[in-house]
C-alpha cells in the first residue's frame, strides 16, 4: 500500500525538485548569510573565516546619528501610504459603482489602472520633468497663478507628501479592483427591498453597500500591516537627493547606501535583518489576523 | 425619475471621473509632447499637452545611440527567458501544491516551505553574496535566476488548479494519463485566463526590473533598458557634445527632450500590452483570488 502510494506520488515530487532548487539557492542560503551580520566580514575572507564581532555590527548602526530619523520615515510614509491606499481606492471603488454608463467606467478603470504597469524609472522620469522649480509644467501653473514655485521634491517638507499622493497616482486605480469585485458580488435584491422600505441612496450605502464590502476591507487593513516597514524603495530611490535624506531616507535606501555604495556589507547587513525580523513578525500577525478575522488562508 | 440631489450628484460623480482619467494621461501626454517639441519652445514653457514646433530630432538622437540598441537587446533577452522559466517553473511548483493532503502527503510541507519566503528575506546583502558568489555577476542569468520563483503567482495559479473539478483529472487517471499529461493536457488548457495573467505580468515585471540590473551588472553595457533609462534619467548630462553627433544636429535637443524621448520608448511597450494586459488580468485575479 505505502509503496503503491509513494510511486504514485514520485513524480509529483519531481515536478517539485527544480522550484525547490531555485528557492534554496537564492532564498534560504541568503538567509544564512545574515550570518555576516554578527561577523567582521570580510569578502576576500568570506563568511567561513570571517572573524565574528557579536552585536558590534548592531551596536554600530543604533549609534548612527540618522537612524532615529531614518527609522521614523520608513514607518511614517509606509504608515501614510497604508491608510491612504485604503481610504482612497474603497472611496474611487464606491464612486465607479455609481456610475452609470458601463462603456464611460470602462474607460475611466483603463485610464485609472494604468500607471500601475509602469514602473517607478518612468514615473520617476515623468515626475521629475513635471514638478521641476524651474520649468516643470505644475510650477509654471503655480507661477502663473502668482505664488512661490514648489520644490515638491528638493523641499522636507514637502517630500514625504509628494512621495505618498504620487503613490496614489500610480496604485490608486489598479487596487480598487478587489473592491470592485466585492461590489458586485452583493445581492441585488437587498437594494429592492431597501427601496421598498423608503432608503435613500446614502442610506442603502451606509447599510448595505459597505457592510458588504466590509469582509474585504479587513481583509486588506490585516493584510497591509505586513507592510509597516515597506516605505517603496524603487518609488523613493528614484526620486530622492541627498537634500531631502531628512525626510526621505528609509531602511532600504540606507542599506543600499551602506552596502552596495560604501561596501560595509556587514553594517548593512545588520539593517537589512533588522528590517527583515520586524516585518517577520509583523507579516506573520496580519496572516494570522486575516485568518482569525476574516477566514483568509494563504493556500 | 431622479431627484434633483441625485443629478447634482451624477453631475459631480462624472466630473470627478473626468479629471481622475485626465490626472492619470495627461502627465504622459505631456511628455510625449515634449519630446516631440523643439528645446528652445520646451525652455520657454511653451508646451503644454501638444508638440511645440514639432521634430523628431530627440528620437534620431536617441535611436542612434549604441548604448540604447544594447541595452533593449538584453531587455528583450530577459523578457524572453525570464518569461519561460517564470512560468515553467509556477506550473510545476503549483500543480504539485494543489492536491489534495490525500493524495500527496507532504504536500503542506512544501507550500509552508514556499510561502516562508515571503514572511522572511535575507535581504539585500545576502541576495547580492550569494549571485556573486555564483559568478552570475555581468551575466543575464543573474537578471533571470534569482527572481524566476514568484511566490505570489505561484499561489494565483494553485487555487486555480484546486478550484477545477477534481472528475476531470480523475477520469484522465484512469484512462492511464500521468501527472505530466493531466498538467500539460488538462490543467493548463482550462486555466488559461490565469495563465494569460501570469504571463502578462512576468513580462511588465521583467520590462520593468531596474534594480537587479543595477546591482549585479558592473559594466555599463551589460544593463537592459530600464536600468539604463534610470541611469541616464537620474545622472542630468545626457548630451555630450563631444560625441559624434555634430552641433547643428544638437541645436533642437536638450537633456528635457531627448529623457523625454526615452521615458516615451521605454514605456510604449507597455502600452502595446496593455489592452491584452487589461482584458485577462482582472478575470484572472478575481478567479484566483476566491476562494471557498
Amino acid at each position: 500500500m505505502n509503496r503503491t502510494k509513494l510511486k504514485l506520488e514520485m513524480p509529483l515530487h519531481l515536478l517539485l525538485l527544480p522550484g525547490l532548487l531555485f528557492v534554496i539557492v537564492f532564498n534560504y542560503i541568503p538567509m544564512l548569510g545574515i550570518v555576516m551580520a554578527f561577523q567582521k566580514f570580510i569578502p576576500a575572507r568570506g563568511f567561513f573565516d570571517s572573524d565574528w564581532a557579536g552585536l558590534d555590527n548592531f551596536r554600530y548602526v543604533f549609534s548612527m546619528p540618522n537612524i532615529g530619523q531614518v527609522i521614523w520615515n520608513t514607518v511614517f510614509i509606509a504608515t501614510m501610504k497604508i491608510i491612504a491606499g485604503l481610504i482612497v481606492p474603497i472611496s474611487i471603488a464606491l464612486l465607479l459603482n455609481e456610475l452609470i454608463h458601463e462603456k464611460f467606467k470602462r474607460w475611466v478603470q483603463t485610464l485609472i489602472y494604468l500607471p500601475h504597469f509602469l514602473s517607478w524609472v518612468i514615473l520617476g522620469g515623468i515626475l521629475l520633468d513635471l514638478l521641476s522649480p524651474n520649468d516643470g509644467i505644475v510650477n509654471q501653473f503655480i507661477k502663473g497663478i502668482g505664488m512661490e514655485p514648489i520644490y515638491f521634491l528638493g523641499d522636507n517638507k514637502w517630500f514625504p507628501i509628494t512621495i505618498i499622493l504620487s503613490d496614489q497616482w500610480k496604485e490608486m486605480g489598479f487596487s480598487t479592483i478587489v473592491y470592485l469585485a466585492a461590489l458586485t458580488s452583493i445581492n441585488p435584491s437587498l437594494y429592492e427591498a431597501a427601496k421598498l422600505d423608503g432608503a435613500n441612496r446614502i442610506r442603502q450605502t451606509w447599510h448595505i453597500t459597505m457592510p458588504g464590502i466590509r469582509p474585504i476591507i479587513i481583509l486588506m487593513l490585516t493584510l497591509s500591516l505586513g507592510q509597516a516597514l515597506n516605505a517603496g524603495f524603487d518609488q523613493i530611490f528614484n526620486l530622492y537627493s541627498p537634500s531631502v535624506y531628512e525626510s526621505g531616507d528609509i531602511l532600504d535606501t540606507l542599506v543600499y547606501r551602506l552596502g552596495l555604495v560604501d561596501a560595509q556589507y556587514a553594517v548593512a547587513t545588520a539593517v537589512g535583518l533588522f528590517k527583515s525580523i520586524v516585518s517577520f513578525c509583523l507579516i506573520s500577525v496580519s496572516y494570522w489576523m486575516a485568518y482569525r478575522f476574516a477566514n483568509y488562508r494563504i493556500f | 425619475m431622479e431627484s434633483i440631489p441625485r443629478k447634482v450628484f451624477l453631475g459631480f460623480n462624472y466630473t470627478f471621473f473626468i479629471l481622475i482619467s485626465l490626472l492619470c494621461l495627461f502627465p504622459l501626454i505631456h511628455v510625449l509632447a515634449v519630446s516631440f517639441s523643439s528645446s528652445d519652445a520646451v525652455t520657454a514653457g511653451l508646451v503644454k499637452f501638444w508638440p511645440v514646433e514639432f521634430t523628431t530630432r530627440s528620437y534620431e538622437y536617441m535611436l542612434n545611440k549604441p548604448e540604447f540598441f544594447q541595452s533593449m537587446v538584453i531587455t528583450v533577452q530577459r523578457v524572453i527567458l525570464g518569461t519561460v522559466f517564470g512560468l515553467l517553473l509556477c506550473l510545476t511548483i503549483a500543480y504539485p501544491l494543489s492536491k489534495e493532503v490525500k493524495a500527496f502527503r507532504l504536500r503542506t510541507y512544501y507550500a509552508w516551505f514556499f510561502v516562508f519566503t515571503i514572511l522572511f528575506n535575507g535581504g539585500l546583502i545576502p541576495g547580492y553574496m550569494v549571485v556573486r558568489n555564483l559568478g552570475l555577476l555581468d551575466s543575464i542569468w543573474a537578471l533571470i535566476l534569482p527572481s524566476a520563483v514568484n511566490v505570489f503567482n505561484i499561489l494565483l495559479m494553485l487555487n486555480f488548479f484546486r478550484a477545477l473539478p477534481k472528475e476531470l483529472e480523475e477520469s484522465a487517471f484512469i484512462d492511464g494519463a500521468g501527472h505530466w499529461t493531466a498538467l500539460w493536457r488538462i490543467y493548463l488548457p482550462l486555466s488559461l485566463p490565469s495563465f494569460a495573467t501570469i504571463t502578462l505580468f512576468t513580462i511588465v515585471y521583467h520590462w520593468n526590473s531596474w534594480f537587479d540590473g543595477l546591482i549585479f551588472m558592473n559594466k555599463p553595457e551589460n544593463y537592459p533598458l530600464s536600468t539604463y533609462l534610470q541611469n541616464i534619467i537620474m545622472s542630468g548630462n545626457l548630451i555630450n557634445i563631444t560625441s559624434s553627433q555634430s552641433l547643428e544636429q544638437l541645436k533642437d535637443i536638450s537633456d528635457r527632450t531627448a529623457k523625454a524621448a526615452q521615458i516615451f520608448i521605454g514605456t510604449l511597450p507597455i502600452l502595446i500590452v496593455y489592452p491584452f494586459l487589461q482584458r485577462f488580468f482582472i478575470h484572472g485575479i478575481v478567479l484566483g483570488s476566491v476562494k471557498e
